[in-house]
C-alpha cells in the first residue's frame, strides 16, 4: 500500500500545531494595540474646527482663566461652551478685521451658534460630573492634558474605563491643592519644585496627593469603584 | 461485515455477556467499520438525519430572530426572568454526565461493560454540552458580547464578577466541554487510523489520515495512547461531580424559596447522571437495532444502565424528600409556602407528573424482566428523560413565578418561540449525532478487541 502522504506532512503538521497557537496569541495582541491606538482612540489627535481657536496663544500666552470661558465647570456637571458674546467682549475691539474671526462674527450678527467639533465626549451611559472632580483638586491638565500648549485642541487621554478607573482606584496620584486647580502650567512637586500646604511643605506627589485625599474627604475610595459612581 | 466470520457469531449474546461468543479480532473489526465504510447511505439514515437538520434549521431561524428582536419573544417576564433557556440549559448538561460517568469513571474502576458504549455515549455528552452551552448565551440577551464572560486583558479594566456563579458556571462547562473533546478525541485515534487503512476511497483516506494524527500502532504510540486516555480519565472524573454542582449553585446563590436545600449538589449530580444514561439508552435501543449490534451492545449493557438509572433515581427521590422536609423543617413562611405551591398551586400537575416520571414509574426496573424487555426499557428510558426536564421546570418556574410578594406573583408560560428553540437544540443534536453514526466508528474498536482478549482468556483458564 503506497504512502497517503509525503514525509514532509510531519514538519506541516508540527508549524500548524505551534504557528496555529502563535497566531491566535499574535492577534489577541494584535487587536489590543489597535484598540489602544490613537487611530481608534482619537488620543492626541487634533480635531479641525470652524474656527482654529487655539488654548495655546488665550490660555498660554494671554493668561485668560479657564473659567472665563467654561463658566459652569464649578457648578455643574458640564463645564460650558463659551457663547459668541464671551469672544466678542475681546473681539469686538482687537482684530476686528481678521478673515480668522469672520465665523465669529457672522454668528454674532446672525444670533446662530458656532458648530465647535467636540473633542471631548463620553457616552451617554456614563454619568460624569466637572464640579465634583474640580471641588476635589483634580486639575483641568489632569485629564485635558497641557491645553495651554495645544494650538487647536486634542483629545489628551484614551476616555477608556480604564483611565477613569486609574486615578478613581488611586487619586492621590493625582490631586492637588484646590487653589492651583485651573492652574494651566501646574506641575507636581518635587525637590525642585517643593509645594506649600497648610503650612507643610511637599516634594512628594504620593505624600502630598495622601493627604490631600484626606483632607478634602474624597469619598471612601471603595466607592469611587462601585459601578453605580459612574454609571447610574 | 458478511465476511467469513460472523457466520460462527451469534447474533444476539447471552444475557449475562459483554459479547456475543464467536467474536474475533477481525469480526470485530469488520462489523465496525463497515458501519462507516461500505454500508450504503440507507434510506433510514437519510429520513432521519433530514428531520435532525429541519430542526436545526429551526434553530437557525430562531436564533436570527432572537437576535433582531431580542429575548423579549420567550415567555420570560418578570418574576420568572429564568425560563426555559435555563430550564433547557440544566437538562442538556445534565445529559452530557453520562458519557463522561462511563469513559472516565467507569475506566478507573476497570469496568469492562463500558467498552462499547463509551464511545457513542461521550458523542452524545460533546453534542449535548454543545446544545446546552448555547442557552446561557442566547439568554444573556446580547450574545454577541458574550466575551464579557472571560477575563481577558480589555481598555475597560474590567474583570467578570468572580462572585458570581454565572461565570462558575462559563469555567465549569467550558472546561468540561474541552476534556470531553479531547478525551473522546484521543479515544479515536487508533480507530481512525483503522479507518485510514481500511478506506478505499482517496478523500476517506487523507481525512482519516489526517485526523489519525500519524497513528502506526507502535508500542511507544500505545504506550502514550493509554498514559494519555489514563491522565485525561483523570481529569475528567473530578468534572462528572463539579460541572453540576456548578451548576446547581447557580440556583443556591439567589435567594429565592426552594434553591437553598443543602443537598442541592450530590442531588443535581445525581439527576444529571439519572437524565444522562436514560438518554443513552434513548439512543443505544434503536441504534443497537437498527444496525444490528446486538451483539456487542447486550442485554447485559443495557440490564446494566437500567440498574445505574435505579440506583441514581433513588437518590434523587431522596433528594426530593430532603427539599420537602427542609422546607417544613426551615419553619420559614416562604419556604414552606414553596412545597404548598408545588402540590397545589397552578403547576400542580407538572410537580405530580414529575414525581411520576422519576420516582413511581421507575421503580419498575427492580424487575428482571422490565430490564430484559426492550420496549419497557426504552419507554422508560423516555419516561426518565421527559421527568428530569418536568425536574428543571419545577425548580426554575414553581419558585420564581411566586416568590416573597405576592403582589408581584405572575405565571410563565413558554411562548411558541421558546419551543422553537428547544425543538431546535434537539435538531443540533441529532443530526450531529446521525452525522457521528455515518462518519465514526460509533463503537469503540480498540477497546471491544481487549474484550475479545479478555473473554477469550477467562473462557481458557475457566
Amino acid at each position: 500500500m503506497p504512502q497517503i502522504f509525503h514525509r514532509s506532512t510531519n514538519l506541516i503538521a508540527r508549524v500548524t500545531i505551534f504557528g496555529g497557537a502563535l497566531i491566535v496569541a499574535a492577534l489577541g495582541f494584535a487587536l489590543y494595540e489597535i484598540a489602544m491606538s490613537p487611530w481608534y482612540t482619537e488620543q492626541n489627535v487634533t480635531r479641525q474646527q470652524p474656527v482654529p481657536f487655539s488654548h495655546r496663544h488665550h490660555a498660554g500666552e494671554l493668561g485668560i482663566d479657564c473659567r472665563y470661558c467654561h463658566t459652569s465647570v464649578e457648578k455643574s456637571s458640564f463645564a460650558g461652551l463659551p457663547p459668541t458674546q464671551t469672544c466678542m467682549t475681546c473681539h469686538s475691539q482687537i482684530w476686528t478685521n481678521s478673515s480668522m474671526l469672520e465665523p465669529v462674527r457672522a454668528s454674532f450678527r446672525d444670533d446662530t451658534s458656532i458648530a465647535w467639533t467636540r473633542v471631548n465626549a463620553l457616552p451617554d451611559f456614563v454619568y460624569f460630573d466637572h464640579s465634583i472632580h474640580v471641588a476635589k483638586g483634580i486639575g483641568c491638565t489632569t485629564c485635558h492634558g497641557q491645553v495651554a500648549e495645544m494650538p487647536l485642541t486634542y483629545r489628551a487621554g484614551t476616555l477608556y474605563m480604564s483611565w477613569c478607573l486609574d486615578c478613581h482606584r488611586e487619586p492621590a496620584k493625582n490631586i492637588r491643592p484646590r487653589s492651583e486647580v485651573f492652574d494651566p502650567f501646574y506641575e507636581p512637586p518635587s525637590r525642585s519644585n517643593p509645594i506649600l500646604v497648610d503650612g507643610k511643605e511637599y516634594t512628594d506627589q504620593m505624600a502630598m496627593g495622601r493627604q490631600l485625599v484626606k483632607d478634602y474627604k474624597v469619598k471612601n475610595l471603595q466607592n469611587l469603584e462601585d459601578c453605580a459612581t459612574c454609571h447610574r | 461485515m458478511d465476511s467469513e466470520g460472523s457466520q460462527k457469531i451469534a447474533a444476539v449474546a447471552e444475557p449475562d455477556a459483554l459479547l456475543a461468543p464467536g467474536h474475533t479480532f477481525e469480526s470485530v473489526t469488520d462489523k465496525i467499520s463497515a458501519i462507516v465504510l461500505s454500508r450504503p447511505v440507507t434510506p433510514g439514515w437519510v429520513f432521519g438525519a433530514l428531520i435532525g437538520f429541519g430542526l436545526l434549521m429551526l434553530l437557525n431561524l430562531v436564533v436570527t430572530l432572537l437576535m433582531i428582536k431580542g429575548v423579549g419573544i420567550w415567555g420570560i417576564r418578570i418574576p420568572a426572568a429564568w425560563g426555559f433557556a435555563i430550564v433547557n440549559f440544566v437538562w442538556w448538561i445534565g445529559i452530557g454526565h453520562a458519557g463522561t460517568l462511563i469513559s472516565a469513571i467507569l475506566l478507573l474502576l476497570h469496568q469492562k461493560w463500558r467498552t462499547s458504549i463509551n464511545r457513542f455515549a461521550e458523542a452524545m455528552t460533546i453534542f449535548a454540552v454543545m446544545c446546552a452551552g448555547m442557552f446561557p448565551l442566547l439568554h444573556m440577551g446580547r450574545p454577541w458580547l458574550f466575551f464579557y464572560l472571560m477575563p481577558y486583558p480589555n481598555p475597560m479594566w474590567m474583570w467578570p464578577q468572580f462572585r458570581s456563579p454565572l461565570v462558575w458556571d462559563v469555567f465549569a462547562v467550558s472546561t468540561y466541554f474541552t476534556v470531553s473533546l479531547l478525551f473522546w478525541f484521543v479515544g479515536l485515534i487508533p480507530d481512525l487510523a483503522t479507518l485510514r487503512d481500511r478506506a478505499k476511497n482517496r478523500a476517506a483516506k487523507i481525512i482519516y489520515g489526517m485526523l489519525s494524527m500519524g497513528w502506526r500502532g507502535s508500542a511507544v504510540h500505545w504506550s502514550r495512547y493509554e498514559m494519555a486516555s489514563l491522565l485525561l480519565a483523570g481529569l475528567a472524573t473530578p468534572l462528572v461531580l463539579s460541572v453540576h454542582t456548578v451548576v446547581s449553585f447557580d440556583f443556591t446563590i439567589g435567594i429565592i424559596p426552594g434553591w437553598h436545600t443543602t443537598i442541592f449538589p450530590p442531588y443535581f449530580v445525581a439527576g444529571a447522571i439519572y437524565s444522562g444514561f436514560a438518554m443513552v439508552l434513548t439512543l443505544a435501543i434503536p441504534i443497537r437495532k437498527y444496525y444490528h449490534l446486538e451483539d456487542l451492545v447486550t442485554m447485559r449493557h443495557l440490564d446494566l444502565m437500567a440498574k445505574v438509572m435505579l440506583a441514581t433515581g433513588l437518590i434523587v427521590a431522596y433528594g426530593y424528600a430532603t427539599e420537602a422536609f427542609m422546607s417544613w423543617y426551615s419553619a420559614d413562611q416562604y419556604e414552606r409556602y414553596m412545597l404548598w405551591n408545588r402540590i397545589h398551586g397552578p403547576y400542580h400537575i407538572l410537580y405530580f407528573m414529575l414525581i411520576t416520571c422519576n420516582i413511581i414509574l421507575p421503580q419498575s426496573l427492580w424487575s428482571k424482566r422490565v430490564r430484559q424487555s426492550i420496549p419497557l426499557l426504552f419507554i422508560v428510558s423516555l419516561i426518565v428523560n421527559m421527568g428530569m426536564w418536568l425536574e428543571r421546570f419545577v425548580i426554575v418556574v414553581i419558585s420564581l413565578s411566586r416568590d416573597f410578594i405576592p403582589s408581584s406573583w405572575a405565571m410563565y408560560y413558554p411562548t411558541k418561540w421558546d419551543w422553537a428553540t428547544f425543538l431546535g437544540t434537539f435538531g443540533l443534536f441529532f443530526f450531529l449525532f446521525f452525522l457521528f453514526i455515518r462518519f465514526l466508528p460509533m463503537i469503540s474498536i480498540v477497546e471491544v478487541r481487549s474484550l475479545v482478549h479478555e473473554t477469550a482468556e477467562e473462557k481458557a483458564h475457566s
